[in-house]
This record gives C-alpha cells, sequence and structure tokens, in this order.
C-alpha cells in the first residue's frame, strides 16, 4: 500500500485521535474531514463509538425532530462535537455572522446555526477550519456567535478542546484562556504558523511535528472508513481516497 | 382540500411565517405562488435556517424580517439574493441559535410565554435580542445566570409533506419538526405530494408521524411540490435547476429571469 498521504487523510487522522475513549460524538452538516474522522474513530473503537451524522441526509439519526440533538447535549448525551467559523480569535471566541459592524456586516456568514449553545454543553468541542490564515484567525472576532471562556457562574460543561487546522494543532489552556501550539503538520513550520496567524499564543520549547498516519490507520481509512464516508460525502471520499482505492 | 393559490392568499401580507430547512419539508410550489401574487413585508421564521425558499423570498422583495439560526443552501455555497438584502440593508435580521428557536416555538406549544434556554450567556446574540432576556434560575441560591426567551408564535407554518388525508391530517413521519411548528403556529398550512384514502389517524403505522387536522388551516395536493428542492424519503433536489438558479441569482437581472421564468411566466399561461 501507499504510505503517502493526502493532506485531508493526515487531519482525519489527527481529529480521530482526539475521540478515542468517547460514547458519543456528533457531527455537523456539509464537515466531511471531521464525520471521516468521527467514522474512523468508530472503526477503531470496534463499534463502541457512536456517531451520529446531522443535516441534510435523508436518514437522521434522532426521531423527535431538529430539537433532539440540542436536547440531548444539554443532558450530557453527547461527548463531542466539531464547530468552526468565519472568524476564531486566541480566546477562542467563534463568529459564525460576519465581518463588519453588526449588523451592518460587510461579509455576510450563513449563521450561528447551534454553535452558542453546544459551546457551552458538549464535553470536548473540537474547532475545524481548514482556512489558517491572519483573515480567520484573528486578535479579537467582529462579532461572538459563541464565546470561547465564560465565567465561573456561568453553566458551562464544555467548550474548546483543540482548534485543528491545515497548517497546525493548538490546544487550548481553560486558565490562560490562550491556544498553545501543540504540533506543526508535516510540511510545514512554526514560522508560518506564526506568520499566519493573528492572535498570540503560547508554545513548548521543542516543537513536535504532527504525527503522520501510520499503515493501519491508512489501511482502515482507505477501506472500510473510505465506504462509509462516500455514502455521505461521494465527491470528497473520491478525491481524498479514490486514488488510494484504485492503487 | 383548497388550491395552491388559495394556500398563497391565507399567509396575508406582514404575516410572521415559519418555514422547514432544506431537508425537511419545504413547499416550494407555494413560494412561487407567494411570488406571484405579491407577497410583501412577510417576517420569515427559519426552523431553524432557512435555504431556498428563503433565498427566493428574499430576492423576490417580499420579506421584511429574516429571523433564523442561519442561512444555508448546503453545499450550493452562500445564498446570493440573501448576501446581497443584507449587503443593501434591505431586510431587518433578528440572528438566533437552533435550540432558542426550537425552545421558542415549544413554549408557545405549551402556552407558556418564555422558555430558558441553555448557553448562550456571554454570545453577541443575546446584545441584539429584545425577546431574549438574561434571567437567574430561582432555584439555585447562587447566582446562575440563564437565557430566557419569549415564545415563538408564528402566525402560519407553512409545510410540504408526503402525505394528508382528507380530513386534514397530514404525515411528516420523522421530520418532527414539522409537528413542533404546527403545534406552536395559529394555523398550518400544507401542500402534500398525495392525498391518502382513508384516515391517517385510523393507521397504527402512520398515526405516530401524523400532524392531526386540528392544527391545519388548508391541504393542496402538489405532486413534486417541494421541487427544485427534495422531499425527504421520496426524491433528491434537482441538481441541474438549483445550479441554474445559483448561476443567475448571481446578479439582480438574472435572478428577475428566473422569476420570469418559472415563476411568472407559468403563472400567466395558467
Amino acid at each position: 500500500m501507499n504510505t503517502d498521504f493526502a493532506p485531508e487523510e493526515l487531519l482525519i487522522a489527527t481529529v480521530a485521535d482526539m475521540l478515542e475513549g468517547l460514547g458519543h460524538v456528533a457531527v455537523g452538516a456539509q464537515s466531511p474531514i471531521p464525520g471521516s474522522a468521527a467514522l474512523l474513530a468508530r472503526a477503531r473503537s470496534g463499534g463502541s463509538l457512536r456517531v451520529s451524522m446531522l443535516g441534510s441526509e435523508t436518514h437522521s439519526p434522532f426521531t423527535d425532530g431538529g430539537r433532539e440533538l440540542f436536547d440531548c447535549a444539554a443532558q450530557g448525551r453527547i461527548d463531542a462535537f466539531f464547530l468552526g467559523g468565519g472568524q476564531i480569535d486566541g480566546q477562542a471566541n467563534i463568529n459564525l455572522v460576519g465581518i463588519g459592524d453588526y449588523p451592518d456586516t460587510k461579509v455576510r456568514f450563513p449563521g450561528s446555526f447551534g454553535s452558542a449553545y453546544l459551546y457551552f454543553l458538549v464535553p470536548r468541542v473540537i474547532l475545524f477550519r481548514e482556512e489558517h490564515t491572519a483573515r480567520v484567525l484573528v486578535p479579537r472576532v467582529d462579532f461572538v456567535s459563541a464565546p470561547g471562556v465564560s465565567d465561573k457562574n456561568t453553566y458551562r460543561k464544555g467548550g474548546p478542546h483543540a482548534l485543528v487546522t491545515g497548517r497546525c494543532v493548538f490546544d487550548f489552556d481553560d486558565a490562560a484562556k490562550r491556544f498553545r501550539l501543540q504540533s506543526v503538520h508535516p510540511g510545514h513550520t512554526v514560522d508560518e504558523v506564526r506568520e499566519h496567524t493573528g492572535f498570540d499564543f503560547d508554545m513548548p520549547e521543542d516543537m513536535p511535528e504532527t504525527p503522520a498516519p501510520d499503515a493501519n490507520t491508512l489501511a482502515l481509512l482507505r477501506g472500510d472508513v473510505a465506504d462509509a464516508v462516500a455514502e455521505r460525502y461521494p465527491a470528497f471520499a473520491a478525491r481524498v481516497f479514490g486514488n488510494a482505492n484504485a492503487a | 382540500m383548497t388550491s395552491i393559490d388559495d394556500l398563497a392568499v391565507r399567509i396575508p401580507d406582514g404575516a410572521t411565517l415559519a418555514l422547514a430547512p432544506d431537508y425537511s419539508g419545504v413547499s416550494m410550489v407555494t413560494i412561487r405562488a407567494l411570488i406571484a401574487r405579491g407577497a410583501k413585508d412577510l417576517h420569515l421564521i427559519g426552523v431553524p435556517s432557512v435555504g431556498f425558499q428563503g433565498d427566493m423570498l428574499i430576492g423576490a422583495g417580499c420579506v421584511a424580517t429574516l429571523e433564523t439560526a442561519a442561512v444555508t443552501l448546503d453545499e450550493y455555497g452562500p445564498a446570493p439574493r440573501f448576501n446581497a438584502a443584507i449587503k443593501g440593508e434591505k431586510i431587518r435580521m433578528i440572528d438566533g441559535t437552533c435550540p432558542a428557536i426550537h425552545a421558542g416555538l415549544q413554549a408557545a406549544e405549551k402556552g407558556i410565554p418564555f422558555i430558558p434556554v441553555r448557553g448562550i450567556v456571554g454570545s453577541d446574540l443575546l446584545a441584539h435580542r429584545d425577546d431574549w432576556t438574561l434571567g437567574q434560575d430561582p432555584f439555585v441560591e447562587e447566582d446562575g445566570p440563564i437565557v430566557m426567551v419569549k415564545a415563538i408564535r408564528p402566525d402560519v407554518t407553512l409545510i410540504h409533506a408526503p402525505l394528508a388525508d382528507r380530513h386534514g391530517n397530514v404525515w411528516i413521519g420523522v421530520r418532527r419538526e414539522m409537528m413542533l411548528m404546527a403545534h406552536a403556529a395559529k394555523t398550518t398550512l400544507v401542500t402534500a405530494e398525495k392525498i391518502h384514502d382513508g384516515d391517517l389517524l385510523a393507521d397504527e403505522q402512520l398515526a405516530p408521524g401524523t400532524i392531526p387536522g386540528l392544527y391545519i388551516g388548508g391541504v393542496a395536493e402538489a405532486e413534486k411540490g417541494a421541487w427544485p428542492c427534495g422531499l425527504f424519503g421520496r426524491y433528491g433536489p434537482d441538481d441541474a435547476h438549483l445550479k441554474d438558479y445559483l448561476a443567475r441569482a448571481r446578479t439582480e437581472d438574472g435572478f428577475a429571469s428566473y422569476l420570469d421564468e418559472f415563476v411568472f411566466a407559468p403563472k400567466a399561461a395558467e
């Protein structure tokens, strides 16, 4: 098997590692990389991990309408979820509304969806944004759809666990309210991360490289997981796993 | 049983109108009839988001206010007429979050004035909502801030469903956000793919997924009533048509040509 890997495969494997040992992961619509990561984690868990994929599909994992996911989250029945953002800042605030002085936004994003709620209630929220630029990773978001941290009186069972981008992985230090660079992806550098990040962050002395997916992971990913991903994201699966499967 | 045009007339100008997302039950055929009749000043409520229904109504100038957690055309990309309207300050935007919309409808369903919702504290959404307020949990002694959202009682819920019967019962299966929308609204107007012979409530397989006729104000039969969007369990979206819409709706003229071809010309030919 070809052990070269696509950038997406690295991201999928990296995110999947963050889901190890969990019981229930939910994935929003239009999230092929987090969705693939959840399916990889499920395959590795021997079926003990439940994955609920939401959105524009005909088969919802729920039977009580759109509210059920949110009710589940408030009860603590969901262990991990993914959020993104048109802007993400150094305190892990996310903006899904727009750029500029709201409501007169210069650039309008689709909207906050369930972020203002799920960020508080799902213990492990993984921020995922492939585009790693100073345009996205800003010092301060223009609009807080959902805050990264809350004061101690606020009921909060969850929050940012990590921020995964196309260049690196940050983890989030709740006490310091800051991101800390955890690893830089192969082929990328700390200087490049610094250049394209608009907020300050902490750094370890020795900067590890994000581990490459091993042969077992790639085999699983390109086999059973690719088939499961293809059901939901056929174009993505064909692009990322297509050549590997054909080889 | 009534006609699609009659449903469009029964959504008066200025009404608050609850709509489902594109993956649920969307009555695109009635959306076109609303545009054809020149509906004005609608207050749309996306439950919890809107897609093509919202983009078309906004583009056609039917909407004064949009209350939603998101506007999304999913894989088709950003909603062009919505974005143009925001840029041109043509609509008033009320940004929300999915669970607060569901909860507001649940409050209306119960006939109570407001309902507490988790999360949201510290979000800029809260600062821009006069129908949300930061309260206190009355059952804890220490400071326990919790957001209260006002009940959402739409004038009309508009949906498309796979089946309805002559008693006004409407089968929505597992897509139960439409049950909540019907319970919460003053009335619910429905287009149905097919009219079921007999009583949906008398069939024990179908009854649990059926909105009872007591909530329903009118039903019109409309085969392919969700087109060009899809209908869960029945048919998918018309991909080529939606891509054509997106290409045209990038400009005002292109959008006007779309309306001429698919809304006004078919109406004139009737």
